[in-house]
């Protein structure tokens, strides 16, 4: 008798399935209330948020997080500022989230509500996580569902009127392997699929292809396909140092049903002095390259189905370096609290890019500003990254 | 037996002999994994947020651990 090597693997995939089989119990974290504040300035964009986080333990078994976020926005990148006024708008978003742990098992299920003056978006996320082998293994597997709604404001900062375009909808699969390694090593991996379908493009940026016009190029809309499905995979570890200190590395790899291929690779130190410290460094560097259907400059008017010129769509790079400070200035709690901590973050982030380039400048006479339409200097810039929040343990 | 049936056989009985493997690290020998700096994401707000920086300038997104809802489109 023989086996297809298809029915095997079958067989292997129930058994890790199954195999639940050890001993001791997941634990909720902490209680504890943070107060945000951060501020991105970069490339023509200044957005400032402010946030508070509670987070409360009933009994042992069960906790109850809820999170409100708004986000402040003046400004506009650059492909919108090539097409349109700069624009003031705020994100707010609230969210709420129920954790629940029966044995090894940790539930968790959460409610997200973003709306902005022209986005609208809500999701619904389902996790749970399984201990076993001694608690050295931890499994996740979760689902995320997304509504939105997408609009345009063709009024002013001041007057908007909204026309709202259509919906987009995306569903996220997750599964996740957390593993300890060693007494001073954990690692894991996770594997996260995500399908959206509607309306999909960014109303406010525009392609440009040649034309004959003092300019030398013109403008258009994008066309975007209304499907998109995308995997990414993760994995990293982290490691104890033998002097009280940690190292972590991280990588993922993306892929998308538009051609865009991501690499992300992480590196963060953590070092605590004492009680009362705890600094973290941290350089993360991405790279992808450009949508099948991107361009920054087609060749005429319609020349293919789909057609973008989103930034975000094009070949690019980043590097980030950040540095975090955490002081403890409740070292030994006071009253109810049990600890209190006060932490400072920077981060800077240079983005550049290969095949978008940059005529926001160079509209003015002369036409293109001296630049032969297709051959403007390429875009990039500096964004720096602020956030202080003070955080309550109890 | 064909060698894919083989593997297949030897991955199972590795599976289902794991339900009689000892953790090789003690829960008493855990006191370095549970230290606030091996946690993953020591503070929830600060890494959503930074999720959602790259996420809205980066072609990828996912498996990072983080739901959230917006555009970003500005």
């Amino acid at each position: 008798m023989s086996t297809p090597p298809r029915q095997c693997s079958r067989l292997a995939a129930l058994a890790t399935v199954l195999l639940v089989c050890v001993a001791g119990a997941a634990v909720l974290p902490d209680d504890r209330a943070d107060i945000f504040y951060s501020s991105y300035k970069g490339g023509g964009m200044d957005i400032t948020g402010e946030s508070v986080l509670v987070r409360k333990k009933f009994t042992e078994n069960f906790a109850v997080e809820a999170n409100y976020f708004i986000d402040k926005v003046s400004g506009a990148s650059v492909d919108v500022l090539s097409n349109a006024s700069v624009i003031k708008d705020e994100r707010k978003q609230k969210s709420v989230s129920v954790d629940y742990i029966h044995d090894k098992t940790q539930y968790n299920l959460s409610y997200t509500n973003s709306t902005e003056r022209d986005y609208k978006s809500n999701t619904t996320h389902f996790s749970l996580s399984q201990d076993m082998f001694g608690d050295l293994t931890t499994i996740t597997l979760g689902f995320t569902n997304s509504d939105d709604g997408v609009g345009e404001n063709n009024g002013t900062a001041f007057k908007p009127v909204v026309s709202w375009l259509g919906h987009a909808q995306s569903r996220s699969y997750e599964a996740g392997l957390s593993q300890v390694l060693t007494k001073n090593l954990i690692a894991s991996t996770s594997l996260e699929v995500i399908t959206d379908q509607g309306y999909l493009m960014n109303p406010y940026r525009s392609i440009r292809y040649f034309d004959n016009v003092p300019l030398g190029y013109s403008l258009g809309s994008q066309v975007y396909p209304n499907t998109h499905t995308s995997t990414a995979v993760e994995g990293r570890a982290k490691y104890y140092l033998p002097y009280r200190a940690a190292a972590s590395v991280s990588y993922r790899y993306y892929s998308d049903t538009w051609g865009i291929r991501g690499n992300t690779v992480e590196v963060d130190y953590t070092q605590p002095i004492a009680n009362l410290w705890i600094f973290e460094g941290r350089v993360r560097h991405y790279s992808q390259n450009h949508a099948t259907f991107y361009s920054d400059i087609f060749p005429f008017a319609d020349s293919q189905n789909f057609e973008a010129r989103d930034k975000d769509l094009a070949a690019s790079t980043n590097l980030t370096v950040g540095a975090k400070a955490t002081y403890a200035f409740l070292p030994e709690g006071w009253k109810i609290f049990k600890r209190g901590t006060v932490t400072g973050d920077v981060s800077r982030i240079r983005f550049k890019y290969s095949d978008f380039r940059d005529i926001k400048d160079y509209n003015d006479t002369p036409a293109g500003g001296n630049y032969a339409a297709g051959t403007e200097p390429l875009y990039g810039f500096d964004a720096t990254v602020y956030q202080i929040y003070i955080s309550m343990f109890f | 037996m064909r060698p894919a049936m083989k593997l297949g056989v030897i991955g199972v009985a590795f599976l289902l002999g794991a339900c009689s493997i000892q953790p090789w690290v003690k829960p008493y020998e855990r006191d370095r994994l549970a230290d606030p700096i091996m946690s993953w994401d020591r503070d929830a707000i600060s890494g959503a947020y930074l999720d959602h920086i790259y996420e809205s300038r980066e072609g990828s997104r996912g498996a990072t651990g983080t739901a959230g809802g917006g555009c970003g489109c500005n």
